[in-house]
Order: structure tokens, then sequence, then C-alpha cells
């Protein structure tokens, strides 16, 4: 409770230091002719602090407020929680907080998350506005997990997005793009909160007060029971960037200041599972079979979705926007699963379901916030995220590369990351369904599973392209060229992500019983995981020892090269041109690019992308027959955003301009207007009373 | 376990010459005898070690990583014997997820080269990669649901002890589509060629065109041991007889070897007997290949839970 | 059909290569009559692998290069650069009449020399174009088998 607070409070400081004036840079003067009143200026000047000691120390307490949290949410996991009910803070409920281990272990993620993050923004010099407003979302998404009340929840939620936004409208003097995907951001997760805010009024409206505990048991039609959980589904599902609700997802990353990212995707995103969770799992106490079928469906859609897409993208943050859509799904199929097998009375099942479903959402968090970090660091280095003008930064970057390769293997779901433990144990919960779950399981299990197992293989592809391309070869672009190492600071916030990687992805066991309190909580079953070094599941057999196989590997690792060594005569590696057929020099436009790395796949699933392309040929003036230039554009635009938003974007603009119409800037039409408004209302209150 | 692993270390390189030996009998030639990989072999880590300009840490790790995950894949899998140290440690999954990461070990190796043909080989590499894994897990799927378990000991040993259930139509769909998946894991006809010399069909080969000496003896070693593995784990799901259970003797282990190099070397011996008598497919053929063999995955999985 | 061989090697071989020996083909200018040759010494009848000698694609692979007709002007850095490509230890032969003193280009104005002027020969094998049973005989020479 106290550590709680004091995170809040850290945040809250955080935000007043930065508000505090900074030093202007000093002006030249002539020597000689010192200006009148020189003196005291001097003076004043040499009070205030220098942009830089600001962000230094901003920074720090911000780190220390994520640190805090972290260690308040790992109390509250190990079943240290409490409660507080501020009753004057807000009107009407007044501000109810709680941590219970669910809530706490999206506490701990997100502290985890700005710790990383924090230390990260030290030496990139964010703007100002981005130095005041980074504290105040930390505090928001602290204050999500923590609300045990509608009225607390929602004022979170809203503070969250309100920060988010002004976060990522941060950069768009320099960038003119941001201005739009800010646009389409507000607007989707505006309409999220909407609908979340009717979901949530609906079931608060059904019990006697707004607090958690009361509307765990308050009393409810079916039919209401449905309408809310659907509701509170859309909007939960816009911010987990779930298909077809991901479009802002992919701009907005691109957009938001680099060590802003990490924020959004590391902690935010994961704000609609929780929702997801707390609403349909705890509050409504699970619900018919079909809810969680729609929960499965989306999450299978997304993974595969944002895979393909993140597979086809070149934009290295746009690749990382649209991989966590994928993980979003690959966790919300886990979720699905688990209230699918709450439903049906597989309570074990539902349990490990659920476990692998929140370890996946701890191990995108840590792989995430690493990625991201890194694609900031490149971006300021290189001024470019197009992975077809970098490569070559492993010499030029040498600690961010092998930063970067951690992360990517983590992402990639490969042992020894942390990502293939947690997709382990998800296609178990799936596999060993199938005896238990009746038809309906019978089909939708095994998709499922080929669902996990495409995204799977997709993402391998995925992220040996971001690596192999982006990192490795020589430059394709002058800003690759030209790329030096990140400040200290970002380095030490990408070790700090890279440590919680690894050591997710060697002692699972050691998190585990923690996540399982948090499971207990919602799906009272036992424990579905056990084991200290390898790691048992209880109910049905099968085990996997994460840390055994990294040893494993290791040792193969050191006795190949010693016995190679020991069979070799010549010892000294010879430095030689590379072999270029003789004709070279291989120069790096002829390195394989994103695209057409890409490429192969995009033949592959030509029907679901359905990529464009276009030619065009200038002919010479004379003659229409010799060729000038020839230019070729390939794109893959997003199908959803094609099919489904343009068309009712297009809509409501025919809309508002067929509206213009009715407003014609005469005041006696507006008059009338109000006038007979107020009629009709009056005739239709007539007809009705 | 430690057997196990000196049979496919030794035995990995005489398949592949046993393979080809099979291919040039075939094909009307005397054939190089099956030691030659060996000799290959011998000569390779003779010749000095190449590091071309613009390469650096990755393109020296990704040959020792490769055969590190092979070694790891060859101790876990249970080939000679279903009583591994490891089992318990790496079941089904784990074993494909090494095997790819191999594989991308690989790739990165091909790309830090820098060259088209490090990139094409590693963009061919994966695309395969990723329609090759969905069809593994599937399959795996389908075939644990009848022990209850991915482990694969259980799986062998509850194999063993009932071969009729071998007789259903679960095993042989997934039978199939697993052998799909082999072929095209190990980079064989119809899917890859490994002895083709031109660069724009290759798959495998482009990866490695870089890579000398040691470096080259090592990956060629792995990818034997791959291709072996490989074949003695689809032996071992579909025929599992002769393999050694838990405290096995002296006898019952020489068994379980020559059991495992009969099953292997026949398996291989099919495999070289088809590559003569086929041609590659195209390239964007491919796809449609491994698109069947997912549906075949998919199948035994519905097969298997409506004939439960 | 061809049979395994009856007699082992006259010469003992490169002792560092025993018994292996990979084999890059360059044609650095030739008439393709030479090649046309070496197709047949792979084929079936004479086999040449049964004595351990393969054809790869890349120098990297390469213990030999197999380099056939005169060095022309186009060639010549190319020649050079895939032996610099080559491994150590690593051999030279010259196939044909071409090969070894520029046979019937010797002068020809596109012509930078024979090999020899080029890298360093460790084999020559003459006619034009060599007969098979040089070839195989020459390779023999390297694998020792
Ligand atoms: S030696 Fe004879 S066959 Fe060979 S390249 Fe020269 S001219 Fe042609």
């Amino acid at each position: 409770m106290t550590l709680y607070a004091w995170a809040l409070g850290l945040c809250l400081a955080a935000a007043l230091v930065a508000l505090l004036p900074t030093r202007a840079p000093a002006v030249l003067r002539p020597t000689g002719a010192p200006a009148a009143g020189g003196a005291v200026a001097e003076r004043v000047r040499a009070a205030t602090p220098t942009v830089g000691a600001i962000t230094v120390v901003g920074g720090a307490v911000t780190a220390a407020a994520g640190a805090l949290a972290a260690v308040a949410g790992v109390r509250a996991m190990l079943g240290h929680g409490w409660s507080a009910w501020l009753p004057d803070l807000l009107p009407l409920g007044g501000v109810r907080l709680a941590l219970d281990p669910l809530g706490g272990l999206f506490t701990a993620v997100t502290g985890g998350v700005t710790v990383c993050a924090a230390i990260h923004g030290i030496g990139s010099g964010p703007a100002r506005a981005t130095r005041v407003v980074v504290p105040l979302f930390v505090a928001a998404l602290l204050l999500v997990p923590a609300a045990d009340g509608v009225g607390a929840f929602l004022f979170g939620w809203e503070l969250m997005a309100m920060t988010s936004l002004l976060l990522v409208l941060a950069e768009h003097r320099e960038r003119p793009s941001v201005r739009k995907a800010a646009l389409w951001y507000a607007v989707m997760t505006h309409l999220g909160l909407v609908t979340i805010l009717c979901g949530l009024c609906y079931l608060a409206a059904g019990a006697v007060g707004d607090g958690f505990d009361q509307l765990r048991v308050a009393e409810l039609s079916p039919a209401a029971r449905n309408v809310i959980f659907l509701t509170t589904l859309a909007g939960f599902a816009a911010k987990a960037g779930i298909v077809p609700l991901h479009v802002w997802l992919p701009r907005a990353y691109p957009a938001a200041p680099g060590h802003v990212s990490p924020l959004m995707s590391g902690a935010m995103v994961n704000m609609g599972v929780y929702g997801v969770v707390r609403v349909g799992l705890d509050l409504l106490r699970g619900g018919p079979v079909w809810w969680w079928w729609i929960v499965l469906a989306l999450g299978a859609l997304s993974a595969l979705y944002g895979v393909l897409h993140a597979a086809m993208a070149t934009d290295l943050k746009r690749l990382l926007g649209y991989s966590s859509t994928e993980n979003m799904g690959l966790v919300l199929i886990g979720v699905g699963a688990a209230g699918f097998f709450a439903a049906d009375g597989a309570g074990p099942l539902a349990a490990l379901a659920l476990t692998a479903a929140l370890l996946h959402v701890v191990n995108h968090a840590a792989f995430k916030t690493l990625l991201f970090q890194a694609a900031g660091s490149v971006q300021r280095a290189t001024g470019t995220r197009d992975l077809d003008a970098l490569g070559g930064l492993r010499t030029r970057m040498p600690y961010t590369t092998a930063l970067f390769a951690i992360g990517a293997l983590c992402a990639s779901a490969l042992p020894p990351g942390n990502g293939f433990v947690s997709e382990w144990l998800l296609l178990q919960s799936l596999i060993h369904a199938l005896p238990a779950s009746g038809v309906a399981g019978a089909v939708t299990m095994p998709l499922a599973v080929g669902a996990i197992a495409l995204t799977a293989g997709l993402a391998v592809a995925t992220f040996v392209k971001a690596f192999g391309v982006g990192f490795l070869a020589r430059p394709r672009g002058p800003g690759a060229e030209r790329a030096a190492e990140s400040p200290r600071t970002a380095i030490y916030g990408m070790a700090l992500a890279a440590a919680a990687c690894l050591f997710l992805a060697l002692n699972p066991t050691l998190v585990l019983p923690a996540l399982t309190e948090a499971v207990t909580e919602v799906i009272p079953a036992g424990r579905p995981v056990t084991g200290e070094v390898t790691l048992r599941l209880t109910t049905i057999t099968g085990s996997i020892s994460p840390i055994l196989i990294a040893l494993a590997l290791a040792g193969a690792m050191v006795a190949v090269p010693a016995l190679v060594g020991a069979v070799a005569t010549r010892r000294v590696r010879r430095a030689a041109r590379l072999w270029d057929c003789g004709a070279g020099p291989v120069s790096a436009r002829m390195e394989y690019t994103a695209t057409s790395f890409a490429e192969p796949l995009q033949r592959v699933f030509v029907d679901a992308l359905q990529p464009e392309s276009a030619i065009d040929v200038t002919a010479v003036k004379e003659s229409a027959y010799l060729v000038r230039r020839v230019r070729f554009r390939a794109r893959v635009p997003d199908r959803v955003e094609r099919r489904l938003y343009e068309p009712v974007l297009a809509a409501a603009v025919r809309l508002g301009t067929g509206a213009r119409r009715l407003a014609d800037g005469s005041v006696h039409r507006y008059l009338s207007y109000g006038f007979y408004a107020l009629t009709g209302v009056l005739i239709v209150l007539a007809v009705i009373s | 376990m430690v057997l196990q692993l000196l049979v496919v270390a030794a035995g990995a390189p005489l398949l592949v010459g046993l393979m080809r030996q099979i291919r040039a009998r075939l094909e009307g030639r005397a054939g190089a005898g099956v030691r030659q990989p060996w000799r290959d072999l011998r000569k390779l880590v003779r010749k000095e070690a190449i590091a071309p300009h613009g390469t650096g840490w990755l393109f020296r790790a990704a040959p020792p990583l490769l055969a590190g995950t092979t070694l790891v894949v060859a101790a876990a899998v249970p080939l000679v014997t279903a009583d591994s140290p490891l089992d318990g440690v790496a079941d089904l999954f784990a074993v494909a997820a090494l095997l790819a990461l191999g594989s991308v070990a690989l790739a990165l190796g091909g790309l830090d080269t820098g060259t088209a043909f490090g990139g094409m080989g590693a963009s061919r590499e994966m695309t395969v990669l990723a329609l090759v894994e969905p069809t593994i897990l599937l399959a795996v799927f389908a075939l644990s649901i009848r022990v209850g378990t991915t482990d694969l000991g259980a799986i062998v040993i509850a194999t063993a002890s009932s071969p009729l259930s071998l007789i259903s139509p679960v095993s042989l769909l997934a039978a199939v589509a697993l052998a799909v998946v082999t072929i095209a894991e190990s980079g064989r006809i119809p899917v890859d060629n490994p002895s083709t010399h031109l660069e724009l069909t290759m798959i495998h080969e482009a990866m490695i065109l870089e890579y000398a000496g040691p470096d080259l003896a090592l990956i060629e070693w792995a990818s034997a041991m791959r291709l072996t593995v490989m074949l003695g784990l689809f032996a071992g799901l579909f025929a599992p007889f002769g393999i050694a259970t838990a405290g096995a003797g002296p006898i019952a282990l020489l068994v379980a070897v020559v059991a495992f190099a009969v099953k292997v070397a026949l398996l291989g011996g099919v495999l070289a007997a088809g590559e003569v008598f086929m041609a590659k497919l195209r390239l964007f053929r491919i796809p449609e290949l491994l698109a069947g063999s997912f549906l075949m995955a998919l199948l035994a999985v519905a097969a298997s839970f409506f004939l439960a | 059909m061809a049979e395994p061989p009856l007699e082992r090697a006259k010469s003992p071989g490169v002792p560092e290569l025993a018994g292996s020996v990979q084999i890059r083909h360059v044609d650095a200018g030739s008439c393709n009559g030479c090649e046309v040759e070496i197709a047949s010494v792979f084929g079936p009848v004479y086999d040449a692998e049964r004595y351990g000698a393969r054809l790869v694609a890349s120098p990297r692979h390469a213990d030999a290069l197999l380099v056939t007709g005169p060095v022309t002007r186009n060639m010549e850095m190319a020649l050079r650069r895939t032996y610099e490509a080559v491994p150590e230890p690593r051999r030279v032969i010259a196939l044909g009449d071409c090969a070894r003193d520029c046979g019937v280009f010797a002068g020809a104005y596109g012509v930078a020399g024979a090999v020899g002027d080029v890298v360093p020969v460790d084999v020559e094998v003459p006619g034009c174009p060599p007969p098979p049973e040089a070839i195989i005989e020459a390779l023999r020479g390297m694998t020792g088998r």
C-alpha cells in the first residue's frame, strides 16, 4: 500500500520536476560590454537547472516509481494485497483502490517496463512536454489495474488514453505524419472508452454500488450479461490492438517518441487483456461458451493477421506494432481457451491456459520493451526506420545489435527464449483439451493449434528478417552508414530488459508460483504447473526444462568448436574478399532487403494479403519504344483498413458534406431548428404519456 | 544416451554416403563409396577457415550453433533408447523448435555475408520453415492424442507396446504429413536439390556458399546428423521396434543400434531412390506441397478425435 | 556402367586432401570443347566420382580449380579472384592445350595469356581437347585413389 502510494507520488513528482523552469542557453555577448543588470540575470541563470539535469532527475524519479510499483505488484501477487476507499477524491462513488494478485501482476509488469523506459529516456533528450506527460502516463497505467470500482477504473482508463494521446502527438512538429496517426489513435481509443463506459455503467446499474465487490454479486439477466461482455470486449480489444480494431497500432507506435513506444506496447496494450480477464472471468464470473469462442476466434485471427503483416512490413516499428497485435492475439487465444474450459467444467485445463496467457503477457512485455527501445535507438542513430535502408549496424552499434538479437530470439518463440516457454504452455493446454471437450472442442482446438503453429513459423521468419536485414551485412543507406552507438543510458535500459528476458526464459519456474496466485483468483483449480528446474504440468503429463535445454545447448556450443579445434591443423582464419563470382565488388545494392526477403512469403499468402504493385514506364520524347525510366512501386495495404474503415470514413465524410447544407449561416434557420426540435420533443412526450 | 549420440555422430556421414552411393548406382555410376563423406570431412577440417570481409561474430557462431542444436536434439530424441537423461527436459515441441533454431542460425550466417545469394538462401529457408513448422506441430498433436502427452519417449513406448494402433488413418495421415516435412526440412528433392550447382535454384546451399574448411565441415556434418535424426525420429514414431527401454542390457542396446541403423538406412535408401526418379519442384510450387501436408496433418487430428 | 576402380592410383595423390578433391571448374575462355569432355568425365561412363573427385558450386568449398581455355582479358581478374577465394591447400589444373600455352588462340588480341601466367599451375593436361582418360588420370593423381 505505502509502496504503491509512493510510486504514484513519485510519478507526480517527476511530472512536477519536468515543469521547473530551465536555464536558457548562455547568450554570447561581446566582451567588455556587460549589460545593465547582467550580474543579477547571471545569478538567476546559474540557479535554474539545465535541461540535462532535469531530464536526469525526472527520469531517475520515474524509474524509481516504476521499481516501487513493481515491488508493490509482486508483493500483491505473493498475498500482501490491500484495498482502500477514498470517498472524497471523486464525486459519486469516490475512489476505490485495491491490489489483488491479478492487478498486482499487471502493476508489476507496468513497473518493470517503466524502469527500462525511464532509464532509456534519460539519454534521448526528450522534449519538455514528453518529460511532463510520461510520468503521468505511468501513473495512469498504475491506476488502472489497481482500480477497485467503476469510477476509479474509468478515470484511470481515460487518463491513460489522454496522456498516451499527448505522447503520440509529441513529435508532430518534426514529422507531419504524426498528426494523422494521432487522429486515428484518438478516435479509436475514445470509441473504445465509450463502449467500456457503457458496458461498465450498465453493469454498475444492476448492482448496489460501483465497487467491484458489489459488481461480483450483482444479479443480472443473461441478456444483460451478454450485452455487458460484448460491449466491454470491444473496448478492451481496441486497446489490445486486436483485429479488426488494430488499425491505430501500427500508426501510433512509429509516431511515438523512442522511449514511449516501449511503454505503450509493453504496458498499455496489456490493459486490454486485463480488462477482458477482469470483467469476463472475474466480475461476470465466466459466461456461456460462445463468449469465449468469440475471444478465441478474435485471438487466432489477430495472431495470424498480425504476424502476416509483420512479416511483410519494412518499417521496423510498424513491424513491431503488428507483432504486438500478434502476441496479444496469442494471449487472447489463451484467455478464450481458459474461459471455454472453465465454462466446460475443465478447471485445471482452464487454469493452465490462463497461466500460459498471463505468462505470455509478462514475456511479451519484456521482449517488446527491449525491441522497441532498440528500434528507438536505431531511429535516433540513423534517422530512419526503414529496414530496406538500414543494415550494417553490427559494427556501428554493437551493443544495440547484440541486445536486439536477444529480443528477436525471444520474440520468435525459439528456445532458449522466453516466448518459447509461454507458447509451449499454451500449446499444451490446447492439445490436451481434445478428449475433454466435445465436438465443438474437436473443431476449435486443432484450428487454434494450427493458427498458433503458423504464427510461430511466420514469427521466426519475421524476426530473422528484422534482425538479419536490419542489423547484419552492410549499410544500404546514408543513415545506417553514419550510425553511432546509442547513449549509455539507452544501453542500460535495454540491458535491463534483456536481463529480464533471460531470467524469464531460464527460470520460468520461479515466476510461475506468483503467477498462479493471479490465476487461482479467477479460476480456483489448484496449481497447474510445478517444478523447480523442470517445468511439470500437474494434471497432464508434460514437462520441459528451459534451463537444462539452455545448458545443454551451451555445452554443445563449447564442445563442438573445441572438438574441431583439436582436429584442425590450420588454426589461422584467413581474411578474404567476399566471393563475388570473380566479377565484384559486391555492393550494398545487391543485398537482400526486407522487401525481397519477404517476397516469397508474400507470394505464398497472396490471397490473404492482396499486395499492390504499380509499374510506371516513362518513354523518351522522341519515341514511345525507348524507355527513359521505369518506376516500380509495391506495397501491402492493410486489408481490414481498406475494406472496413475506408467505406465507413467515406460515408462519414459524405454525410458531413451533406449536413453542411443544413447549416448555411442563416440565423432564422437555426432558430427554426430549435423551435421544431422543441415542438417535436413535446409532441413525442405527449404521445408517450 | 552417449551411445546414441555416438551412433548418430558417426553414422550420419555414412548415411549420406550410402544415399549418394544408391543414387550413383541407380544412375549407372560406380559411386565414391559409403565412406566418402567422412573423407570429405577429414579433409575439410584440415583446410583453413576463411573470414570474408564484412562478416562478424554471427557468421562464425552459426556453424557451431547449428551443430550444437543438432547434438542436443540427437540426445533428446528416442532413436536407440527411449530412456534419455534429457527425457522430460525436451519434448517434441522443443525438438521441433531446436531444429528451427539451427536453421535460423544458418540463415543469419547467410544474411551476415551481405551477398545476394546468402540473402536469397536465407529468405527461402525461412519461407519453407514458416510453412513446415505448423505441419510438424499438428502432426505431433495428432500423435500425442492417443498417448495423452507430447513426451517423445512416452509416445514411442506406447506405440511399441501396442503396434496395432499404428494401423489407423491417424497414423497414416500423420506419417504422410511428417514425411513431406522431413524431406523439406532436410533439403532433399523435390524441395531442394542438395547437389545443385545453380545458385538460383538453391535453398540450403545458397546460405553456405561463403563457408570454407572447418566451418563447412561442421555444417555438412550437422546437416547429415539432422537428416539422420529426422529419419530416425520418423522411424521411431511409426516403427518403434527394437528401441531399448529403461534398464536394457548391453544385448538389447546392441539390437537397438542395429535396428536403428537398418531402419534409417532403409528410409534413406527409399529417399535416395525416389530422388533419382523425381525432379525438383519449382520454388513457388513448394508451398502447395507443404500446404497439402498441412491439410493432411489437420485431417489426422480431426480423425484422431472422431475415431477415438 | 562404370565399375569400382580395380587398382589403386599410381601416384600417392596430395596427402593433405586424402582421397577427397572438390573441384571448381573455371572456363577462362574455352571453346567449350574441353567442357564436353569434363561433362563425360563425371558421367556414367568414366565416373570420376568413384575416385573421390566431385564438382562443387563455390570456390570456398573447393580444393582445386579446373581451368580450361586461354585466359581472356575479361576473365583474367576473375580467375585470379577465384584462386584467391579457394582456401589453402589449393591446387590448379590447367586443362587442354589452350590452358597450357594458349593453343590455337596464341597471340589473339583478346587473350591475356596461358593459365600459368595468371595463377600458379600444379598439373597440366595436354590435348585439344584432352581425352577423358587423361583427365581422369590427372584427377587420380590428386586424390590418390
Ligand atoms: S584446348 Fe581445344 S577444346 Fe579445349 S578449349 Fe582449347 S581449343 Fe577448345
